[in-house]
């Protein structure tokens, strides 16, 4: 119907040119990572594969820094920060949602603030905390900032309201008591929001990087995104431009793997926080 | 719960049943307190406390090699005489208008171009979301050949269209601009998802009369599409403004706020003073102008998006 419209399908044709521009990095990406080294010269640029792929350039990159501590020190990250908001979220989230408490709109703003003033923007006052906690140089130093979390506060919230209130208060007719309460109804009910908070969480911890750069100073305790800083400007200077393509990709590769998989719970997740 | 039985009980004896009442109340309130702590303490510790340290240590002045310190306004006198700070804001408010209009629109051309659940738009969709998936150090990496002059993949193609080389990072008219191409890309696909939400409120039936009373394609997107998506977009607006303040990883890896401070923007400001130059007082200057100024943005964005709200109620 609105296919034969001209006006439509030339709409179409802009949008899909937008995306072919749009693509053309990552496109390169994974081409370039393939190239073989001295294969390109002038034409490194070129997007059609016409080469016999190579995983030397993986191998260069795997060689060149110390991947495998790189993604279990991110991997620590991920999961320590998660594991900590899980707790303060939920609990926060259900108070908000369930209980009367007097100034309860007063606190929710206090939450909120953290929205604007996220920790990147307090970094130098934030600095100072972890080193007076004896954190600097530590991975939990990297977390502690984002252990509260006004977003999944506000995720949680949300989740808890779209919960009837029945299926507590049937529980408790049933004689329930409150842990079995909370593992069997409300943790159940509210997964949903737990797994749109968590890929939320995980994806932006995994790609975080001005504060573990200011925090972390030891290479042992490096995180992804740091490794890869460091290793580019090294292969930047040898214009080994295959070999930063193929460690963008090995730090890339496990979101937009999990991505490719998991696409609708992703897209939904990242809707979650939405106006609704 | 026994207070709320005993609510119940009682309820004919109306004196006991308001003590009732205001005994269940702060049972409630207790209960409330207890969850609300853990995260209570975190944002004390990281949110809160930081910004009344910050601010002490933006009126303290410390003299080099001695112990003593003195209050008074010089760290603010020493930062707005710095032309590099000067540079950083202006940077940065061109940095936020170049970024944020184009990431919207393009987001929201693209939202309402591929709403329908095609498997061509599934697929276009994901296309444009990958981005937001990469590490914005992993984008600035790419970026680094995308700009190389002469071989990269920028200037190879447009060498193609028989355009000269360009030195897009090097260049101080351009390396800004670079920066904010690299933004848009990233973020536009991000935008896009919110949009598509808002989208998705939108009644049929709206757009079914307005068909029927003759309504144009653009009279139908600047009528009901436009207005509807209001919320929407001053939530984009929210996020996209946290965005140019906060996230300077590819001003870190490329260009260090270089050439000649053309790229400097103010959280890149703050990290060099505070790390490279440890000058905490006008790190912690710079910090205060810059959460007020974001408070206060903020803070109309969200009274504009509130009123949408009433507005779609």
């Amino acid at each position: 119907m609105r296919r034969t419209d001209p006006s439509a399908l030339l709409a179409l044709a802009a949008l899909s040119a937008v995306v072919l521009v749009c693509s053309t990095p990552l496109l390169w990406m994974a081409v370039a990572s393939f190239r073989p080294q001295n294969f390109g010269g002038l034409d490194m640029a070129a997007l059609w594969p016409d080469f016999m792929p190579t995983l030397a350039n993986f191998a260069e990159a795997l060689d060149s820094a110390n991947f495998p501590l790189l993604y279990l020190n991110t991997v620590i990250v991920c999961a320590g920060t998660l594991g900590v908001q899980l707790v303060t979220v939920t609990l926060a989230g259900y108070a908000f949602a369930r209980l009367r408490f007097p100034g309860k709109e007063l606190v929710f703003y206090a939450f909120l603030l953290q929205l604007m003033l996220v920790p990147p923007i307090l970094i130098v006052p934030n600095l100072v905390t972890i080193s007076r906690l004896g954190l600097y140089d530590n991975l939990i130093g990297v977390m502690a900032p984002y252990f509260a979390s006004a977003f999944g506060v506000f995720l949680m919230r949300q989740t808890f309201r779209t919960i009837p209130k029945d299926f507590e208060e049937a529980a408790i007719v049933d004689g329930a008591n409150w842990w079995q309460l909370v593992w069997r109804v409300l943790i159940p009910l509210a997964r949903p929001g737990m797994i749109a908070f968590g890929i939320v969480s995980v994806v932006s911890h995994w790609n975080e990087f001005l504060w573990p750069l200011m925090v972390i100073s030891s290479p042992d305790n490096q995180t992804l995104t740091i490794g890869l800083a460091s290793f580019t400007r090294g292969a930047e200077s040898a214009s080994q431009w295959g070999v930063i393509a193929a460690g963008t990709f090995l730090v890339a590769a496990p979101l937009l793997l999990a991505f490719a998989l998991f696409q609708r719970q992703f897209v939904n997740s990242f809707l979650f926080s939405g106006v609704k | 719960m026994v207070a709320e039985a005993e609510g119940h009980a009682v309820a004919t004896d109306t004196r006991r049943s308001v003590r009732a009442v205001s005994a269940r109340g702060r049972a409630e309130a207790l209960r409330a307190a207890m969850l609300l702590v853990p995260s209570l303490v975190f944002l004390a510790a990281f949110t809160y406390w930081p910004i009344g340290q910050v601010l002490v240590q933006s009126f303290t002045i410390e003299t080099f090699g001695s112990k003593d310190v003195t209050f008074g306004s010089g760290n603010f006198e020493r930062l707005l005489a710095d032309a590099s700070f000067a540079r950083a804001l202006v940077n940065n408010i061109v940095y936020a208008l170049g970024t944020i209009v184009p990431s919207v629109v393009i987001a929201l051309a693209l939202a309402v171009g591929l709403q329908d659940a095609t498997r061509f738009n599934a697929a276009l969709r994901t296309v444009v979301f990958f981005p937001v998936l990469l590490p914005l150090v992993a984008a600035a990496a790419l970026f680094m050949f995308v700009f190389l002059p002469g071989i990269g993949l920028l200037d190879y193609y447009l060498g193609k269209l028989g355009a000269d080389n360009t030195n897009w990072l090097g260049d101080p008219d351009l390396a800004l601009w670079s920066l904010i191409a690299i933004t848009v890309w990233k973020n536009a696909g991000y935008y896009m998802l919110f949009f598509l939400a808002g989208l998705q409120s939108i009644p049929l039936d709206l757009y079914e009369a307005a068909r029927i009373e003759g309504a144009g394609p653009w009279v139908r997107f600047r009528r009901i599409t436009l207005p509807l998506l209001g919320p929407t977009t001053a939530f984009v607006l929210v996020i996209a403004l946290v965005n140019v303040i906060t996230q300077v990883d590819h001003v870190v890896v490329l260009t260090e706020g270089g050439p000649s401070d053309a790229t400097n923007l103010l959280l890149f400001y703050i990290y060099q003073q505070a790390h490279e130059n440890y000058d905490y007082g006008k790190a912690a200057a710079a910090t205060v102008l810059s959460v007020a100024g974001l408070l206060a943005l903020s803070f109309l964005s969200l009274r504009t998006l509130e009123r949408g709200i009433h507005y779609e109620a």
